[in-house]
């Protein structure tokens, strides 16, 4: 063992997008342990740059490369839930493998509830725990604390800093503040240099 | 029970336990209306095999199969592709009713339900189908939901996932279309329809979801044979009128 963290994911100037390019060049890496969190105004691409690494956008330029054989998880911004759905949380955990951690207690009394009986808050806290608490090695969140009150963002915090050694982590949010309290290391978009490189800012 | 009543019971009887399951991933889906366009394309296959001397339940399999491709290679999703599907099966059954031997007779008895001449075919057939979806439906089902609550899950990992959807719609065409041609072609679609919508209304999680369907579609299958044979009336519209029962019941309950 050399102690260094296991890389997962590497970007070398990479552009993403869709049809024309959204992202600026960006370049940088993450290892496992880590908690990346991507701020920048609406519209710099922080979004298109996740579903880039989940295989949803088209690589423009650059390259783009994922540790091989690893597992992604990832939480948009509106997690799907179907109007009606008899599926309890203990369900929706079990079918993303995420019953081996203990959840959160605040989590665990949403837990026989059926999903499409919960706030959006509710389910909003139970997806996100169901992207961390599996076997996952990355984990792609965006924005993260859309439809949450302050109590369900500490909670988000909670869980996001739960076993964080277990994954590598990628958050997209407007929510500076929560970015700060989750991050190992923030990237702001919208101050990448020329050369790609992204300027961070330690976090913790 | 007499003898003669004894294969069209427990041929009908799988159908009735399975196609209720299939009804709540179906539903899940928002694929429920796909089972209507699957039965009239297995109707329409059961006639055209009639008239070429095949048992329906050996023809219908083939138009329910060709619809499941039909769906698949469209993306699947949607009432619009469905819709084709329906017109598409209700003008080739009345088409070839109208241009064979078998006459219009057949064909209703197609629709309507024929399950007291149910052979030892449609008996092979229905529990061949029956333990085709109790083989799968347990690695099936997880991988459904998963699908359907986390969509963009299967493209981040690179999952094969054209195996459990497309697999899903092979397993329900063929319930479907043996149904179809055992209890006919509205039974068949009362039993995709209604105890999932009765189990979405009221099942605390997914578990207890697939039993009480299930266990609403036995139900609503024996009081129905046993009505229709009591006061000999046609199967296919008596079980339809027992699912309706219960579910006017069920929307009582919860208010």
């Amino acid at each position: 063992m050399s102690g260094q963290p296991e890389g997962l994911l590497r970007l070398d100037g990479l552009v993403a997008g869709y049809r024309t390019p959204v992202t600026p060049a960006c370049s940088l890496t993450l290892a496992r342990g880590e908690v990346l969190g991507l701020a920048g105004a609406n519209g710099i691409g922080k979004s298109t740059l996740l579903a880039a690494i989940a295989g949803a956008a088209r690589i423009h330029a650059g390259t783009l490369w994922l540790r091989p054989g690893c597992r992604l998880r990832q939480l948009p911004q509106r997690p799907e839930r179907p109007a009606e759905a008899p599926v309890s949380g203990r369900e929706l955990l079990a079918v993303m493998d995420a019953l081996a951690l203990p959840p959160p207690s605040r989590l665990a009394a949403l837990l026989d509830a059926r999903v499409d009986r919960l706030s959006g808050g509710e389910y909003q806290v139970l997806c996100l725990w169901a992207c961390l608490a599996g076997d996952a090695d990355l984990v792609l969140l965006d924005e993260p604390t859309n439809n949450l009150d302050r109590g369900h963002v500490d909670l988000a915090i909670e869980e996001i800093g739960a076993e964080r050694a277990r994954r590598g982590c990628v958050v997209v949010s407007h929510d500076r503040a929560f970015l700060d309290a989750v991050s190992t290391r923030v990237i702001d978009l919208g101050e990448i240099g020329e050369s790609g490189e992204a300027a961070w800012t330690s976090c913790s | 029970m007499d003898q003669l009543f004894l294969i069209p019971f427990l041929a009908g009887l799988p159908l009735a336990l399975l196609l209720p399951v299939l009804g709540n991933l179906a539903r899940l889906r928002d694929e429920w209306l796909a089972a209507l366009g699957i039965a009239h394309l297995a109707g329409a296959a059961g006639l055209a095999g009639l008239a070429w001397h095949l048992p329906a339940v050996l023809g219908a399999p083939l138009g329910a199969l060709a619809g499941a491709g039909f769906k698949h290679a469209l993306g699947g999703r949607g009432n619009s592709v469905f819709g084709v599907m329906i017109l598409a099966g209700w003008a080739a059954t009345l088409l070839i009713a109208a241009n064979s031997s078998l006459g219009e007779s057949l064909a209703h008895a197609l629709v309507d339900g024929q399950l007291y001449f149910a052979s030892t075919i449609d008996l092979a057939a229905a529990w061949l189908v029956g333990a085709l979806g109790l083989a799968t439906l347990s690695w099936l089902t997880p991988r459904l939901i998963r699908a359907r609550l986390f969509p963009g899950h299967e493209l981040a990992n690179r999952l094969p996932a054209w195996r459990w959807h497309f697999g899903f719609d092979l397993l329900a065409a063929l319930a479907i279309a043996v149904a179809t041609a055992t209890l006919g072609l509205m039974a068949a679609f009362a039993l995709v329809f209604l105890p999932a919508w009765i189990a979405f209304r009221l099942a605390p999680d997914w578990r207890r979801a697939g039993r009480l369907a299930a266990g609403l579609g036995g139900a609503g299958y024996l009081l129905a044979f046993a009505i229709a044979l009591a006061l000999d009336q046609p199967f296919g519209p008596v079980l339809v009128t027992v699912l309706l029962a219960m579910l006017a019941a069920s929307l009582a309950v919860r208010r």
